[in-house]
């Protein structure tokens, strides 16, 4: 990287600086003796250029579009075109969820982002007796087709991109969004979004759990197929390291889990599926979290982009440039917001989208100051939204393309992360996988292990969070506040009630029944799945036949 | 001589696998000497109250983060009562706003610990409060 | 406290559970209500399942109480996790695996720490397993922590006793060494589509083909497959319930039950006069220092520990007796 002439002068020159700062320290100690990120990654007090000297330019930095992609997958960066506003919503039931996304719409933002409640997320319908308490509480209720049709109202579905966090009944709800398409006259080849769809993470750290990890994988592998062959525009798994970080994993962590999980993804494709990497690879898409630790979020997201495309040419033989792209969609860290002094949360936020943005998203959630208490209401909803408008077009950060490569300590802390993160995935391999390394509970226990360590650093005063254990105040900040009541419950149950009255229940059993002999036989369920949604079959009713045919998975506990 | 030990359940009802905290919790609470239980995630009230008693508990901390605490934490106070078990005193956490917390209070929650409460705190609380049951 | 017993011996899950718990905690009196429920007990199968942390125990617990259940039978369950020796806290986690249950009034699951006992087993297991017995529970399952050489106390414990091995743990070394191979009369071969278990069934095979078996009872040996396949795992499960109560009937038909309960009483009768006698006289020596005096005699080579505890009985049995 440096000339034998630089590295020597920098030697004698960083000689001289550690002479002073040693003279310095030796009368003014430094605040504290360990400073590291968020991760607990040991930071230096300086970079230098002999912290990247053994970086290759052309093999590890390159061009923005050139491979490793560590500067970006687009050569035009975001002068083309922002990341897109992506504000996840929803709540209570379809009517008011699709008021706020017209709210959203009218306020800027540029797609829309689907927030389910827990009794569709784990696939069960606004009656059964699980879902008590449930209902719109966290995002909105959707049981039939009927509800999704009410999501969707006035919302062009060939225009706009759609993101769905949806995992064990991702098939259903995707099901839903193309029946929803054609009914209003758009094609399968025109719509255009992403389902989560990611369910090894869910083994992993949020536990929205249904089937067991291998037949979850496979019906992930249908909708890889279906998408390929009839929603191109579609990316059919938004592989996810969100929730991995928030459940406690270290910056590190999320990285090597995600990647190894795409991995895994991409080998069950090509052999269930037959496909080849090139047909499918180009749709995969990325979700990270973008947590307080400014630079070690940017350089986790440059080190992603470097591994990605390496694994992808090395170890899949990807021969199409965009299958070697890692595109991701990041969210602003959930578990850094504080429910004290929660108008800090806007500059926590701030600095994480800045982050997420330097670190070349391709799209941006910002988490609302309130989000740590309650739904968002409208307004803190419009500031997050803001936030991100204000980094757009006031700061002038996307001007330049990845302005911080070059900088000694970035691009170590990139590679740290990148070597730290093949350590955690080559591990992996020799497990025989990321399935195989889930039954061992491998990742949740290193995840577990994680977190109970930031809580202690949190109680002991090591880690700081402001407001909650340095700088407290006592007087208390009223928040508006948003709350779902138990009227949206009662009359979600008598409009399921309704449209089972009204729908042909000997045409809904069929559908069941035809789902249910795709699953014995190991064929696609999506063509099935999108006529039951037609005939007004529900969210529960295809999810029982799943849980039928491959077992219910429960919650193993592991810590 | 005679030694209680004090025995506590973790329990995660509803459906939201956000089991960070209740995992955190549960290690806190071994570390503190306690004979710690946990649930896993996804449980009914039922589930938890039957294993409260059948474990001997002297303590059940709820944890649930999808905001369907005002009927789940009430929930599994009542099923507690209904089968003689009201002397296990039930605790909860989780994003609980403000306003909700009399209202479960009045259900017999006997404390409530919102983000940001410290290990320690939680454990100074039960090691103040709660001696097993003789 | 015979209240309690009482209690319990009508199926009150309440008083069976705070009975158990008295007993861990060793609460004076607890005895009391033991002697009132003795003779009731002695109706149950006691089942052991021992084997390495991690090889499946409480999941193939899980699942059996499953077919238990289909089989109309109660159910009991013991299942004991490590105490922490440096905090004297305990993480339960074998109940995790056995929640489903938790709404079934004809099942029993309680978690028990270690505590203070040496081994695997905890001390309170053998008096939790009357009280379980004395509920009227048909079949009582004790989970074992799966380290340490106490282990194989199961046997002193259980009628039936299940080994579980898994491939790729290096198990069958670690088995044999701990006494476990003996001890079992199943031996279960959990995650039979791993890698490893073809040879691992050969390995145990092999081994069993070296042993004799003078009770006319050699061990089967069960594969299990993933639980992650849940139709071919309960079946397996099923097929291990059949070979366990084909071991009981053998047990009964030979006539080699009364072998089994003779061992389970020489247990029970060491543990209680080391109760009755050992314990009151320990207590009193630390509680005089005498303990500590001694410690510092045998250190400084001042006198052997015969001598010494000649010495004490000498002047504590003398006078007591």
């Amino acid at each position: 990287m440096f000339t034998k002439e630089l590295l020597d002068k920098s030697s004698q020159l960083r000689k001289k600086w550690e002479d002073e700062v040693r003279r310095i320290v030796a009368k003014n100690p430094d605040q504290k003796p360990h400073w590291s990120t968020v991760s607990d990654l040991e930071i230096k007090r300086l970079y230098g250029p002999e912290d990247i000297k053994d970086m290759d330019f052309e093999r590890d930095i390159g061009y923005p579009g050139q491979f490793p992609f560590l500067r970006g997958v687009q050569a035009t960066g975001y002068r083309g075109k922002y990341w897109t506003f992506r504000m996840f919503s929803g709540m209570g039931d379809a009517e008011v969820t699709n008021k706020r996304w017209h709210f959203l719409l009218n306020s800027g933002q540029t797609g829309l982002s689907t927030a389910f409640d827990f009794p569709t997320l784990m696939g069960y319908d606004t009656d059964s007796p699980k879902a008590r308490g449930e209902c719109g509480k966290c995002g909105v209720a959707i049981d039939t087709i009927e509800d999704f049709l009410t999501l969707v109202k006035g919302i062009p579905l060939g225009e706009i991109t759609t993101s769905m966090t949806i995992n064990p009944p991702a098939t259903v709800l995707w099901a839903m969004y193309c029946a929803a398409a054609e009914i209003q006259g758009v094609p399968l080849s025109k719509i255009g979004g992403t389902i989560q769809n990611d369910m090894l993470k869910e083994f992993i750290a949020q536990k929205t759990l249904m089937c067991p990890p291998e037949p979850s994988v496979k019906l992930i592998s249908d909708t890889v197929e279906f998408g390929t062959k009839y929603v191109p525009k579609w990316n059919t798994i938004s592989i996810s390291g969100y929730h991995i970080r928030e459940a406690g994993a270290t910056a590190v962590q999320e990285l090597a889990f995600t990647l190894r999980d795409g991995m895994e993804y991409v080998e069950d494709v090509i052999k269930r599926k037959g496909l080849d990497v090139d047909e499918f690879a180009p749709r995969l898409s990325f979700f990270f979290n973008s947590h307080i630790d400014f630079f070690e979020e940017i350089a986790k997201m440059r080190a992603a982009r470097r591994i990605w495309a390496k694994a992808m040419r090395d170890r899949y033989k990807a021969k199409n440039e965009r299958s070697l792209w890692m595109r991701f969609h990041t969210q602003t860290a959930g578990c850094s917001l504080t429910a004290q002094q929660p108008y800090n949360n806007v500059v926590r936020t701030a600095t994480e989208a800045l982050a997420a943005v330097l670190g070349g998203t391709q799209s941006l959630h910002t988490n609302s100051l309130d989000e740590v208490l309650c739904l968002p209401s409208d307004h803190a909803v419009q500031i997050a939204l803001r936030t991100q408008q204000i980094i757009a077009e006031e700061t002038g950060v996307a001007n330049t393309i990845d302005p911080l490569a070059g900088s000694y300590f970035v691009e170590a802390l990139t590679n740290e992360m990148e070597e730290k993160a093949w350590e955690y995935i080559e591990k992996i391999d020799e497990m025989g996988g990321m399935v195989a390394a889930i039954e061992k509970s491998y990742p949740q226990l290193e995840i577990s292990d994680a977190a109970y360590k930031f809580q202690r650093q949190i109680d002991s005063g090591e880690k700081i969070m402001v407001g909650v254990n340095k700088y407290i105040t006592e007087d208390e900040v009223e928040i508006p506040f948003v709350e779902i009541d138990d009227t949206v419950e009662k009359e979600q149950i008598e409009r399921l009630n309704a449209v089972r009255r009204k729908r042909d229940n000997r045409k809904v059993a069929e559908c069941l029944n035809d789902i249910r002999n795709a699953c014995k036989k190991g064929e696609n369920v999506m063509p099935y799945c999108i006529e039951a949604v037609k005939n007004y079959c529900s969210v529960q009713e295809i999810c029982d036949v799943y849980r039928e045919v491959y077992g219910e998975y429960r919650d193993p506990g592991v810590y | 001589m005679a030694d209680r030990k004090l025995r506590i359940l973790v329990a995660k009802p509803g459906l939201d696998g956000h089991d960070r905290g209740a995992k955190v919790l549960a290690r806190a609470f071994r570390d503190a000497g306690f004979e710690t239980i946990y649930t896993g995630c996804h449980q009914t009230p039922e589930q938890i109250a039957g294993t409260a008693i059948q474990e001997d508990v002297d303590v059940v901390g709820l944890s649930c983060l999808s905001g369907a605490h005002n009927y789940l934490y009430p929930e599994v106070v009542r099923l507690l009562k209904e089968k003689g078990a009201d002397d296990i005193t039930v605790i909860g956490g989780g994003i609980i706003p403000d306003q909700d917390i009399p209202k479960l209070q009045a259900a017999g929650i006997k404390a409530i610990f919102t983000p940001g409460a410290t290990l320690d705190s939680i454990i100074d609380w039960i090691n103040q409060n709660i001696t097993p049951r003789e | 406290m015979e209240e309690l017993g009482k209690k319990a011996m009508t199926g009150d899950v309440r008083a069976a559970s705070r009975l158990i718990r008295n007993i861990e905690d060793d609460i004076p009196g607890t005895t009391k209500a033991i002697k009132h429920i003795f003779p009731y007990t002695g109706k149950a199968h006691v089942i052991g399942i021992t084997g390495a942390p991690g090889a499946g125990k409480s999941t193939i617990t899980d699942q059996l109480i499953c077919t238990m259940r289909k089989k109309q039978k109660t159910v009991g369950v013991l299942a004991v996790d490590p105490t922490s020796p440096f905090t004297g806290g305990a993480l339960l986690g074998d109940r995790i695996r056995m929640l489903r249950h938790a709404e079934d009034p004809g099942v029993f699951v309680r978690s028990m720490a270690t505590r203070g006992s040496m081994g695997g087993l905890s001390k309170a297991v053998g008096d939790g397993i009357h009280v379980l017995d004395a509920m009227g529970k048909d079949v009582i399952v004790v989970e074992t922590v799966g380290v340490g050489q106490q282990e194989v106390d199961i046997i002193n414990h259980a009628h039936t006793v299940i080994v579980v091995l898994v491939p790729g743990m290096g198990d069958e070394v670690q088995a044999i060494k701990a006494g476990l191979m003996e001890i079992a009369d199943i031996f279960v071969i959990n995650k039979a589509d791993r890698e490893g278990a073809k040879k691992l069934y050969r390995e145990t095979l092999s081994m069993l083909e070296m042993g004799n078996f003078p009770d006319g009872w050699r061990p089967p040996i069960v594969m299990i497959e993933s639980s992650l396949e849940p139709h071919s795992f309960a079946e397996s499960v099923d097929k291990l319930f059949e070979k366990i109560e084909e071991h009981y009937k053998h047990l009964i038909d030979n006539n080699l039950i009364g072998e089994r309960i003779t061992r389970k009483a020489i247990t029970e009768m060491n543990d209680a006069l080391r109760g009755a006698i050992m314990e009151p006289i320990l207590k009193k020596l630390v509680s005089t220092g005498e303990l500590d005096n001694m410690i510092k005699k045998l250190v400084n080579k001042e006198s052997d520990p015969h001598t010494l505890a000649e010495e004490v009985a000498e002047k504590y049995i003398k006078e007591q007796g």
